[in-house]
């Protein structure tokens, strides 16, 4: 590898910028790949890849996504109906893993290895070579000097050599009795820049892995309730292509204690749920306090709170006066004083005297911090300060039993009509915690009979999350590395004096930064200082950054 | 424990007078910038310049800096130095300090009051950038003859300081429960670090266009109507030099806030990157200053074209900033104001 062949600032050699490509003699198949791989792999093409990348990812942050917020797809379907197909087709709901803007990546990836792999090599066997020779007239360089020594030329030289710290040494002889010394600094800089880009394929490996065997999940626990690890129990799943379930741990955790608490506006202050868990079967219990920022970890899964709510505990009893319901049913916040719907669902209600059967349902809205607004009932804090549910009830066919999955969040009012009493007038009251509506008719009751809370969990496995991290602190070290180590190469030439020189040794040097210049005048004539010597007067034109003007530290 | 209200008072006096002072020094710095004589001096300086550009460098290959003009020198002695701009321009430095230390006071007050970091939503993240980019523009006066970008750095300060005190201005108080984590003064004080750095490198990358666009004005014979600021800047590769020097340092600190986002969002929301609006505009913004990087070593796109793609860059840190804290629903809204 020549000097000559070098260019850009770090005097790397870039493909086919810097060496120009060769006529096109071969234009055979391999010629033709040959080419396509050059070009590939060539600095213009890296950087038009990044900006396609960068310009790729911005639909993904104009358009609602799947995989962020899949309501807010829907809405845009109802809103551009026409529009939607389209942009899905495009897959634009999906833009991080859509097939155009994998290729992007994988692309400028491909050009990454091919641009990397060959300088790493070149490196490789650069750590081996000899710092280039001593040009023949160092008073050219950019920063030179001359002064003289005590001593001949190999003791003199071999003096310079141990002063010369850190740097890569090389000594020669030359024809005419004269030793010369190369001096390298600064391989550092290529292979800091070399880890930096290893590490960013590194971190593609990492979160390919997670991707293809890692999984996300959404759980909602009520306070005293548990929860195990099994696909059954997740409200949500998505898992990665080569995830199985056999791959989920066999935990176990119970919801002891859920606690949030609020500023006087009504901005959260602290969320916290105390927990007791199982790593695997037949362990101990242990005790954790999930918190935000705090998840809890086991067996490779680890579990985030993400939400909570009010979970309202009802009785409802059938016609017959029995109680045919007593369970607690949460209630899903709809804005951030907690204001909350959830519905109630009594299938089992006995048949009434005409021998058919109404099952019952209630819709509810309740209200943690009940006060009246300009609209009716709403929640002015999300604490429970002065709590009521609102209830509507409904009777006929819930609809559960015709095999069409439905949501436990909400009522499908096809098969149902409102309660109503005599006068038509439907069936609905705002309860305070103990109270009781009556339907009318004898249709049955339902007793609000107090609250709990419930939290809502993520729990996710990403197997390449490590792997991501250590390509991460990898990454950042090679780019600092790389940023800031300088190139430096110096020469020195001793030789014994002429008559003219006063018959002293007479040592020539000269310098040269191969990235950063500005600094280097300063450098060099620290360095002529330390070896002993008092550069003589500045080399006009050359020895040019002498002045504060370039000063830098 | 409750805001300290007098103290937090006392905050938004001592940003109100750093604004005041901040605006007195950018006057200076115009000042000196437009009244002084140096024009003729910066004239004879860049012809120099020319002289000493071609390429020194025999051994090596010339490097994308060698190969350019270099630096502005001291006037040569005996040079029509002005004195009158001179001391203005002292002036406006020691009032630039004054006001740093006045709006650094405003942080500090505004964290003791609400006992916690003073970056918690926009009026105090803006506050923050303003701060590191006269902080930046402080220290590279210490290493660099940069006075000349006193005025537009300033200008820049006084503007961003201004929106962020009347649209963007919230009281103090304490944070939401997503943003306490210590994780806070790691990320978002890397991020803030960053986009402050980032700032004074896009003003110095204007001020480069602008030379440049001057100099080729110039060497054609035409005049322009940028003429009058243009000739009065330090040469074009010099400003090309402290801009690389100034987005070198700021880049890797961008890296390490987004690494250190996406290790603080694996610990909040269970994934280290979920393609939120915040985080990908991130990324693009991280691409393309890459891109930026990548452009000053590849052969035709260094100089001009190079530093149109960090003003590219800065615009996606805008777009990041404002756009996506105001307008993208994601997770991170609740930075917002
Ligand atoms: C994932 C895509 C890539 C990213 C994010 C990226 C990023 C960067 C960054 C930030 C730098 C400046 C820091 C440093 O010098 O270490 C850099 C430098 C460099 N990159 Fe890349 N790069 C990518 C792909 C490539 C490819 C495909 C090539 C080969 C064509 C390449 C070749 C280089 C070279 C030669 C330098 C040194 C430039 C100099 O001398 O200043 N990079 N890259």
């Amino acid at each position: 590898m020549t000097d000559t062949t070098h260019a850009g600032q770090a005097g790397i050699e870039y493909p086919p910028e810097a060496v120009p490509p060769p006529p096109p003699r071969r234009p055979g198949v391999s010629g033709t790949l040959r080419n396509s791989w050059r070009q590939l792999t060539s600095m213009r093409t890296a950087l038009l890849l990044l900006f396609l990348l960068a310009l790729a990812a911005v639909p993904g942050s104009l358009l609602p996504q799947r995989g962020l917020n899949a309501g807010k797809v829907q809405e845009f379907y109802a809103a551009h109906p026409t529009l939607a197909p389209l942009v899905d087709r495009l897959s634009g709901f999906n833009v991080f893993g859509a097939p155009w803007f994998a290729a992007i990546y994988l692309a400028l990836f491909l050009s990454l290895a091919g641009c990397v792999l060959p300088r790493m090599w070149r490196q490789a066997s650069g750590l081996r070579a000899r710092p280039p020779a001593a040009p023949r007239h160092l008073r050219r360089l950019p920063s030179s000097a001359t002064w003289a020594a005590v001593g001949d030329p190999v003791t003199v030289v071999d003096r310079y050599r141990s002063s010369l710290r850190g740097w890569r040494i090389d000594v020669r002889s030359e024809p005419d009795g004269s030793v010369a010394l190369a001096g390298e600094k600064g391989f550092a800089k290529e292979a800091g820049n070399l880890l930096f880009h290893l590490s960013l394929l590194l971190l593609l490996v990492g979160v390919a892995l997670g991707g293809l065997f890692g999984y996300k999940g959404n759980v909602l626990i009520k306070e005293g309730d548990a929860f195990s690890n099994t696909v059954a129990y997740y409200d949500t799943i998505s898992p990665g292509r080569q995830f199985s379930p056999r791959q989920l741990a066999p935990f176990t955790v119970v919801l002891n204690d859920f606690r949030a608490t609020y500023q006087p506006d009504g901005e959260p202050q602290t969320f916290g749920a105390t927990v007791s868990y199982t790593p695997q079967p037949g362990v101990k219990q242990r005790a954790y306090d999930v918190r935000v920022n705090h998840p809890l970890q086991v067996d490779g899964a680890k579990l985030y709170l993400i939400g909570h709510g009010y979970a309202l505990h009802f009785q409802v009893r059938g016609p017959d006066g029995k109680l045919a319901y007593d369970a607690a049913q949460p209630f899903l916040p709809r804005d951030a004083s907690f204001a909350s719907d959830g519905v109630v669902k009594v299938p089992d209600i006995p048949p009434g005297k005409d021998g058919k059967q109404r099952q019952l349902g209630f819709s509810g809205f309740f209200t943690p911090t009940t006060i009246l607004g300009p609209k009716g009932l709403e929640s002015g804090y999300p604490a429970a300060r002065n709590p009521a549910v609102t209830l509507l009830a409904w009777q006929g066919d819930l609809g559960l039993d015709n095999g069409r999955p439905q949501s436990v969040y909400g009522l499908q009012t096809r098969g149902l009509h409102r309660v109503v009493d005599a006068a038509g007038k439907p069936a609905t009251k705002t309860l305070r915690p103990g109270e009781t509506l009556t339907l009318p008719g004898g249709a049955g009751a339902i007793t609000f009979v107090g609250f709990s809370e419930f939290a809502t969990f993520q729990i996710t496995s990403d197997p390449g999350r490590q792997l991501a991290l250590i390509a991460a602190i990898l990454l950042i070290a090679g780019l600092l590395v790389s940023m800031r180590v300088r190139r430096r190469r110096i020469w020195l030439r001793v030789r014994l004096g002429n008559p003219s020189d006063g018959g002293r040794t007479v040592v020539e040097a000269g310098g040269l930064a191969r990235n950063d210049p500005e600094s280097f005048a300063e450098e060099f004539a620290g360095i002529c200082a330390r070896l002993g010597a008092l550069p003589t007067a500045p080399d006009d034109g050359h020895q040019a950054a002498h002045d504060p003007a370039t000063k830098e530290n | 424990m409750p805001v300290d209200l007098t103290l937090a008072h006392r905050s938004d006096t001592l940003l109100f007078l750093a604004v005041v002072v901040y605006s007195l020094a950018m006057l200076g710095f115009a000042a000196e910038f437009s009244f002084s004589r140096r024009a003729g001096v910066a004239r004879a300086l860049s012809r120099g310049e020319l002289r000493r550009s071609r390429s020194p460098v025999r051994v090596g290959g010339g490097s994308a800096d060698t190969e350019l003009p270099q630096a502005p020198r001291t006037p040569p002695a005996g040079a029509d130095v002005d004195t009158t701009g001179d001391h203005l321009g002292r002036l406006a430095v020691v009032l630039t300090g004054v006001a740093f230390a006045l709006h650094a006071g405003s942080v500090v007050t505004r964290g003791l009051a609400a006992h916690r970091w003073p970056w918690g939503n926009m009026y105090e993240y803006s506050s923050m950038v303003a701060l590191v980019a006269t902080g930046a523009f402080l220290l590279l006066l210490t290493r660099e003859r940069v006075r000349y970008l006193g005025a537009f750095v300033l200008l820049f300060v006084v503007l961003f300081l201004g929106l962020a005190g009347t649209v963007l201005y919230v009281p103090a108080g304490p944070l939401i429960p997503a943003l306490q984590s210590y994780w806070i003064a790691i990320h978002v004080a890397a991020a803030i670090t960053a986009s402050g750095t980032f700032a004074v490198g896009a003003i110095i990358t204007l001020l480069y266009l602008l030379r440049e666009s001057y100099d080729r004005a110039t060497a054609a014979g035409r005049r322009t109507r940028i003429s009058s600021v243009g000739r009065l800047l330090p040469p074009a590769a010099s400003l090309d030099r402290v801009a690389y020097r100034v987005h070198a340092f700021a880049f890797p600190l961008w890296t390490f806030a987004v690494v250190a986002g996406a290790i603080w969002a694996e610990s909040a929301w269970g994934r280290y990157w979920g393609w939120d609006p915040k985080e990908t505009w991130s990324f693009i913004t991280w691409v393309i200053y890459a891109g930026y990087l990548h452009a000053r070593a590849t052969a035709g796109w260094r100089g001009r074209k190079a530093a149109m793609i960090a003003l590219v860059g800065f615009t996606a840190l805008t777009v990041d900033y404002y756009i996506v804290n105001i307008f993208l629903v994601g997770l991170h809204s609740y930075a917002g104001v």
